[in-house]
């Protein structure tokens, strides 16, 4: 017995230091990483979810085919939103990257506690209100691909009812649902969308029910502000439309995704990484004020829409006319009057709501039934 | 048919070499993964492994993410010792948490030194108190513990969700689920070490590990309780025939092991987050049930099987950050590595042999 326990120590030990030996080669430095900008990202989930993450993983794309090798970027995915997030965020502060990116709203607060640590690296926080020297936000104006959304819904419905499925009730999501009903009411004004809250950002399973709901009760147009393509696949099923989310979906609804808003995180990055290797960095204005926020739309090519499909041209030509518009600056999604659904006036006619006035909205515009939870 | 009968002895050798061999099957297999993939074994495996001891803020960070698996662990062997399932220790975890935290943030006129204590001794009865659910339902309605603790445990969830996003919620957070922060007496903070700064995340709450784990073992072992939980679990007959009340016991290793996790909760959000979010918990509640099961449910135990889970999650993270493997890998190679540690155990104490149905 004390023989056989010898020999199994001996291999063990030996296969051991073989394995760790090999470990000596590992870490050649490439000999231009000193004009090399390091750059971190952090995901909530993996590319593979082909939304939110994904859209970030096509960003970090465009990063590393602008710059080749003047970056060298660093991916931690799958980081939940506590002291994990600390945590990674803090390792690859540590490790020499130079800007970090944490793409998720959860990481608002570790971020503000691992910038306060490392006064010298740059943070940018994708979603959150939260600044400090050097710590930024980023976020899209996601509400103008749903304005356009809107339009094209008014046009395509024939049931006059629009099923909309939402995470969770809060600014950026009701936003989202308003702009759709300004769209919508633009066309038709017989069109309604009733709103179904699955209380995630993604689960294909619950998106999918929430989905059913809605074509039970008649919806013929489904629009979502959740991440998985569940919603299409529903759709396709039902031989009804949708619109994906955050990236194209074409390829799990061909023929029921209208268009897709493409989250594209690619030139935000690049001007940001630009911006810190010639010293030009910032965080725009004052903290903890959204117009200070690095916010854009269709114009900065920030929001940009897959291929229309799947409608007749006329509809496509009105929905390339909007847009245009809304790139261009000449069609104010939230110009005044405003009217709640209850008959409220929000604002009066010839004003522009603000971008602090969107972020805090919690009520529904006209054309939206029901009212928010909570 | 495969039977597992037990040994008459148990090997002393094989105690401390089953770990042993199931660590090197776990290389050997997870280094072929890694290979097949195209990353380097060794690499890999140093990063998995190794890196997390590499610097002291890291081996901080170890103990910071063992310490809500180890204090629920703690909790979890009462039960488990008395052949008591309780599943749900991620809902008492979060029942606890949520209690404690509307505490702190309902009252901040309390916010003085005793904040804390009085937030740890209210996550203690939150996280017995969803315990006592299961605990009162199998005592009187003979109901299955299992189920009732695993269902509690979404309730729990939507419970925080709803807290969060409704009455709780900060005013100024533009509508984002978050509640204001923690009065300053609520937070747990982290350690300063003279002349270095802070190391990691290493906070006050991982000493409690080391006060929880010592008086659990003492009452495993020194007290009638332990006593009789260790009957309730290895001969239900012989519980009721000593004169111990099955039901009395069933009932204490429910509640002592809801109120750790309520604890665990406690400390994780003051210590880390500061304030309440709408998810708290990261699965601790479930990994400390493997927790436990590798530390055999013993306290010294559980300690170890907590440092090496947390190490091999740091690893990932890790070995992401240095050569680009993705988490799904690393996440395989962790199952491999729970699976062999797990069958190491169990081929211990069973002889496997291969019976004919009916023979």
């Amino acid at each position: 017995m004390k023989k056989i326990l010898i020999l199994i120590s001996i291999i063990i030990v030996g296969v051991l230091a073989y394995l760790f030996n090999e470990n000596k080669t590992v870490t050649k430095v490439s000999s231009d990483i000193s004009t090399s900008t390091k750059v971190g990202f952090v995901y909530l989930t993996t590319p593979g979810d082909h939304g939110w993450t994904y859209a970030h993983e096509l960003g970090k794309q465009q990063v590393e085919n602008h710059f080749g090798k003047k970056v060298i970027t660093t991916v931690v995915e799958n980081v939940p939103e506590g002291p994990d997030a600390i945590r990674v965020i803090r390792e690859l502060a540590q490790q020499g990257n130079e800007i970090i990116f944490t793409t998720s709203f959860g990481y608002m607060e570790p971020t503000l506690k691992v910038a306060k640590e490392f006064p010298n690296v740059k943070f940018e926080h994708m979603t959150g209100y939260k600044r400090t020297p050097n710590l930024a936000t980023g976020n899209i104006r996601f509400y103008e691909g749903r304005y356009v959304q809107g339009v094209v819904a008014g046009l395509m419905t024939k049931t006059n009812k629009i099923g909309y499925i939402g995470a969770y009730p809060i600014s950026e999501v009701i936003m989202g649902i308003n702009a759709f009903a300004q769209g919508l009411k633009s066309v038709n004004d017989k069109a309604s969308i009733s709103v179904v809250w699955a209380n995630t950002w993604y689960d294909p399973v619950k998106e999918a029910d929430a989905a059913k709901v809605h074509i039970a009760e008649g919806a013929d147009i489904l629009a979502q502000h959740t991440d998985s393509p569940a919603v299409l696949q529903i759709a396709e099923k039902n031989k009804i439309f949708g619109f994906g989310q955050s990236t194209d979906m074409s390829a799990f609804a061909p023929k029921a995704q209208l268009f897709a808003s493409v989250n594209n995180w690619g030139p935000y990055y690049i001007e940001k990484i630009e911006a810190l290797r010639n010293g030009q960095w910032n965080t725009g204005e004052a903290p903890d004020h959204w117009t200070g926020n690095k916010w854009g739309g269709f114009s900065t090519e920030m929001l940009q829409l897959s291929e229309f499909k799947n409608m007749p041209d006329e509809v496509v030509k009105k929905a390339e006319e909007v847009m245009n518009e809304i790139k261009s600056g000449k069609l104010k999604i939230f110009a005044g009057p405003l009217i709640d659904n209850n008959g409220k006036e929000i604002l009066p006619a010839g004003k522009v709501m603000d971008d602090g006035g969107l972020w805090g909205m919690n009520y529904y515009l006209q054309g939206v039934d029901g009212k928010i939870p909570g | 048919m495969i039977v597992f009968t037990p040994r008459n002895k148990i090997s002393k050798n094989w105690i401390f070499l089953a770990p042993i061999l199931s660590i090197f099957l776990t290389v050997i297999l997870g280094g072929f993964i890694f290979t097949f993939l195209g990353y380097n074994p060794g690499e890999t495996l140093y990063h998995i492994f190794i890196s997390p001891f590499t610097r002291i803020d890291r081996i901080s960070d170890v103990f910071v993410k063992a310490c809500p698996l180890i204090i629920i662990g703690t909790g979890l062997i009462f039960c488990f010792k008395a052949n008591v399932w309780n599943i749900g220790a991620e809902g008492q975890f979060i029942i606890g948490a949520l209690l404690a935290g509307s505490f702190g943030l309902l009252f901040p006129e309390m916010d003085t030194k005793f904040l804390l204590m009085i937030m740890l001794f209210i996550g203690f009865l939150g996280g017995a108190l969803w315990a006592f659910i299961p605990a009162i339902l199998k005592t009187k309605l003979n109901v299955n513990e299992i189920l009732v603790s695993l269902m509690l445990v979404y309730v729990a969830m939507l419970l925080i969700d709803f807290v969060v996003r409704g009455p709780l919620r900060d005013p100024m957070s533009f509508g984002f689920p978050l509640t204001k922060a923690y009065p300053e007496g609520a937070l747990i903070n982290k350690i300063p070490i003279p002349g270095i700064g802070f190391l990691g995340q290493l906070h006050y709450g991982v000493m409690s590990i080391f006060i929880l784990v010592p008086i659990a073992w003492v009452i495993i072992n020194k007290t009638l309780l332990g006593f009789q939980i260790k009957v309730l679990g290895s001969a239900p007959k012989a519980t009721s025939f000593a004169g111990f009340k099955e039901k009395r016991i069933t009932i204490i290793v429910l509640l002592l092991s809801g109120g750790l996790a309520g604890i665990a909760g406690v400390i994780e959000v003051s210590a880390n987050m500061g304030q309440l979010q709408p998810e708290i918990s990261f699965g601790y509640g479930f990994t400390a049930i493997i927790v436990v099961f590798l530390g055999r449910l013993n306290p010294i135990g559980i300690i170890l099987a907590g440092i090496i889970i947390a190490t091999v999650k740091l690893g990932a993270d890790n070995a992401q950050m240095a050569i680009g493997i993705p988490k799904v890998v690393t996440g395989l190679f962790e199952g491999i590595l729970l699976f062999f540690l797990l069958t190491g155990e169990t081929l211990q104490k069973y002889q496997i042999a291969w019976k004919k149905y009916g023979s």
